[in-house]
């Protein structure tokens, strides 16, 4: 019983954790730059696809993939944001959604193209499959692992943030851009600089959860409406928040699943609901 | 005493932006607010609206304490603001605006099987407005193809529909340029004399031609409150603007 | 043109806004061409029909997103409501009478969107289009949860439209059923332009244009968008109760987050904010899905993505607002 409760944790815990790596870059974009980027899935979806590829085609081991779908979605990024993103970002919070929800149509319609509509698989190396058993209970390896990474990155983000310049100047755009501007930070690289470092996180998480959720053509789209949940549950911009987003949706949504599988989805729905009732502006959000 | 404020008080966190600030407002006054940026004026006006809600102290309108009502009801009530930065309907002509504005006044905003076109007297009566402040020939046309100086009078004229007892002013001649801000002063000189009202100004041209009184505010407090002449020559005054060693 | 080289404006107030609402020969053009299918088209009057609905539907949503400004990815949720209402009433009670079942399709669709705009009116930006994207959400997945109810992903069965008035029958070719969508539409419209052009349809605008300066002028907007809501979300519901009458079938992807976003698409492809951009923009998706699914299903999100990013990019007032100006360039 205890040993069940556990690994519902552990399982949400991990599931919450790709969740986080996934939507922080979001909040932290939605947040800074205003601007409603539900691509944000795509880059996820890129991600994965980049590891995919590089593990089968060119055999590539599974950890070299990941910093390169860190940097495939980063790149890809930089690319769209001073293509597209630039001119949307006063047009007004339709047309933004709009427009990066086409954006995620075409991604999706371009990995039907060129990898098919069903699942694909990866066979990670040896010592991340399996488990370990501590206590009795026997718990997944690579969602230890999924685990441990997700706190390294949350731990590089919280020292970036808190204690390089760059990271000061970033906080200082988010909290007042305009006084930010008139300070003489130059707001655009900040901006831009960001969002690659967000949609490459988002890369990275794609490719991390490959072997928990599977990787097909939809998952911008299927994983879109779990990061929107996470950053507005937790807060347009702040980190702490996604990280306390992400963990509640995961293990809300394992444990939902596991004791009421009838209800589906439906409970976080309505814990989504409820929270932006209460707190519209999400559980540690600003304003 | 047509608007009171007794001991307005309000903080974020450790910033006092509104330290124990009492005013009085007669019928038909014509009071200036000036202080230095940051002062906290906008932030004062935002207190009497009902935008923000004071930590302690009491605001009452013709006698009736309006402390805990929401912001459209005191507007309902009398009491009346236009905003610094042109706060308007760019899409919807003057003339619908301020006709909205009626409308709303009237009760009769919510009569969605009545034609808008029907509500002859609230067009009218809006026509009439934006008249007298010289934007007949612009009524018709979309708002944000208006010159700033006029879109600045539409943000007077809005107010005015409202038929307020108080009208607080934001900075009514921010951002004008100076050949179209004659006008301004017109209307601001040909307010009815039965309305109370108070506006923040920096342009001194404006507050010594208009205000009989002239009220200082500094880091959130009062520095004092006297007529206009005497607040030129105030020593504490020229500090506050000029700092101190400036003679 | 005339009205530019007279300085003053020689008409009155009260006639402009007059002249401004009045219908124009286009309106009374297009309405008349709603009626081409039944002679050109007869073998598509049923695919008319469906147009007919989804129009009503997207109706609707211009209501409270092109009026109000109400960004929603949640509005299946009425149309589901009221196909739904009208499928449990013949499947499980038996009654068919199809007058009646709009009505109760418009009644509870309605009290579900007078409930949920008290939700609605409390959030803003982000917060609410997550809000009416989370209550789309549960109401399929409860439709979902609900199977014995709604029959599940099999959808409802032995549905059956009783004849309209008790004489005309619905007909395989579709003549009754687009006869009885398009009369619907039109009155539903008639009842929208006539909101939008009253003084509660100005106030919708305010909101939309400047929601921070409403109660700065004494607006109770918060009533207004509970008002617009609820009639909006009855609409939607005569929408979804329509489809369930003309088909005889429902599943729960009428309730389907497909079906919030589709709609969304057809207002910013049509032009939010004109009522007619809702049924253009039904019109010219619906074709268009159409006629691009038949030719490669697989690649019908490469064309719609393109489609979107193109019209936000280079026609965000949609087709009938690139019209518009194209129009007034002339003038």
């Amino acid at each position: 019983m205890i040993g069940n409760i556990v690994i519902v944790l552990f399982d949400g815990l991990a599931f919450g954790m790709l969740l986080f790596v996934l939507s922080v870059g979001l909040t932290v974009t939605l947040g800074l730059m205003n601007f409603i980027n539900l691509a944000h899935g795509a880059f996820g979806m890129l991600g994965g696809y980049v590891t995919v590829l590089l593990m089968r085609q060119y055999g590539w081991p599974f950890l070299l993939t990941l910093p390169m779908a860190f940097l495939a979605a980063a790149l890809v990024s930089v690319v769209l944001e001073r293509v597209f993103f630039r001119r949307l970002y006063r047009a007004g919070e339709l047309n933004q959604v709009l427009f990066t929800i086409g954006l995620v149509f075409v991604a999706a319609a371009g990995a039907t193209y060129f990898f098919g509509t069903g699942q694909q698989p990866i066979v990670l190396p040896s010592w991340l499959r399996g488990s370990v058993e501590v206590a009795g209970i026997r718990f997944g390896s690579y969602r230890i692992f999924l685990i441990v990474v997700s706190l390294i990155i949350t731990a590089l983000l919280f020292f970036t943030l808190e204690r390089t310049r760059f990271g000061a100047k970033i906080r200082a755009a988010v909290d007042n851009q305009r006084v930010a501007q008139a300070l003489g930070l130059n707001v655009e690289r900040i901006f831009a600089i960001t969002f690659a470092l967000g949609s490459g996180l988002a890369g990275l998480g794609g490719a991390l959860a490959i072997e928990i959720v599977g990787l097909d053509p939809s998952f911008g789209l299927h994983f879109l409406v779990y990061v929107l949940i996470v950053v507005s549950v937790g807060g347009l911009g702040s980190i702490p928040g996604s990280f306390l987003g992400a963990a509640l949706l995961g293990i809300g949504d394992v444990a939902g699943k596991y004791l009421v599988p009838e209800l589906g989805s439906f409970l976080i729905y309505l814990l989504l609901v409820a929270i932006l009732l209460i707190r519209p502006t999400g559980l540690l959000g600003k304003r | 005493m047509v608007l009171r404020t007794e001991s307005i008080c309000k903080s974020f966190g450790s910033l006092e932006v509104a330290r124990d600030i009492s005013i009085e407002l007669p019928q038909g006054a014509r009071y200036a607010l000036i202080g230095p940026n940051g002062a906290g004026k906008t932030t004062f006006i935002n207190l009497i609206t009902g935008q923000l809600r004071p930590n302690s102290g009491r605001i009452l309108l013709d006698g009736q304490d309006i402390t805990a009502t929401g912001t459209a009801e005191r507007v309902r009530r009398g009491l009346t603001r236009t905003f610094q930065i042109n706060t308007l309907f760019p899409d919807l002509t003057p003339l619908e605006s301020v006709t909205l504005v009626v409308c709303e006044r009237e009760k009769k905003a919510g009569q969605f099987w009545r034609s808008l076109a029907s509500h002859r007297e609230a067009i009218e009566e809006s026509h009439a407005i934006l008249s007298q402040l010289g934007l007949a020939e612009v009524a018709m046309k979309p708002t944000r193809q208006l010159a700033y100086g006029q879109q600045r009078l539409v943000e007077i004229a809005l107010a005015l529909a409202t038929r307020p007892k108080v009208l607080l002013l934001d900075e009514p001649a921010a951002g004008v340029p100076k050949d179209e801000s004659a006008m301004l002063f017109e209307v601001v000189a040909s307010l009815p004399r039965d309305i109370a009202v108070l506006f923040i100004e920096h342009d001194m041209e404006i507050v010594f031609s208009f205000a009989s009184q002239v009220i200082v505010l500094v880091a959130g407090g009062v520095l004092l409150q006297a007529t206009p002449d005497e607040v030129k020559e105030d020593p504490r005054v020229r500090e506050v603007y000029l700092g101190r060693g400036h003679g | 043109m005339l009205q530019s080289q007279v300085s003053t404006p020689a008409m009155q107030p009260v006639a402009w806004i007059r002249r401004r609402n009045r219908w124009t020969i286009f309106e009374v053009l297009f309405w008349l061409a709603t009626l081409l299918p039944f002679c050109f088209f007869p073998a598509y009057l049923n695919l008319a029909s469906q147009i007919a609905i989804t129009a009503l539907f997207a109706l609707s949503v211009d209501l409270v997103l092109g009026y109000a400004g109400i960004v929603t990815l949640g509005h299946a949720m009425f149309f589901g409501l009221g196909a739904f209402t009208v499928g449990i009433l013949s499947s499980r009670y038996g009654w068919g009478e199809p007058i009646s079942g709009l009505f109760l399709a418009a009644l509870v669709a309605g009290l579900a969107g007078f409930a949920s705009s008290f939700l609605i009116v409390r959030v803003q930006h982000l917060a609410l289009i997550m809000v009416t994207l989370g209550l789309g959400l549960l109401t399929f997945e409860l439709g979902n949860a609900l199977s014995w109810l709604t029959g599940g992903t099999d959808g409802l069965t032995g549905i059956s439209t009783w004849n309209i008035f008790g004489y005309f029958r619905f007909d395989l070719w579709g003549y009754t059923a687009y006869s009885y969508s398009l009369i619907v539409l039109f009155l539903c419209f008639l009842l929208c332009r006539v909101i939008v052009n009253s003084s509660f349809g100005l106030a919708l605008r305010g909101i939309r244009e400047n929601v921070k300066r409403m109660p700065a002028i004494g607006s109770d907007y918060r009533w207004h968008l509970r008002v617009v809501y609820t009639i909006s979300a009855a609409i939607a519901g005569v929408a979804g109760a329509l489809l369930t009458q003309t088909t005889n079938t429902v599943t729960l992807e009428v309730l389907s987050f497909q079906r919030s976003a589709d709609v969304v698409v057809m207002l910013i492809l049509g032009g939010t904010g004109r009522l007619y951009g809702a049924i253009v923009g039904a019109v010219i998706f619906l074709i268009a899905r159409d006629q691009l699914a038949g030719i490669n299903p697989q690649y019908w999100f490469l064309w719609i993505g393109l489609l979107l990013m193109f019209v936000v990019m280079f026609m965000p007032k949609g087709i009938l607002g690139g019209l518009a100006r194209l129009v007034r360039r002339e003038e």
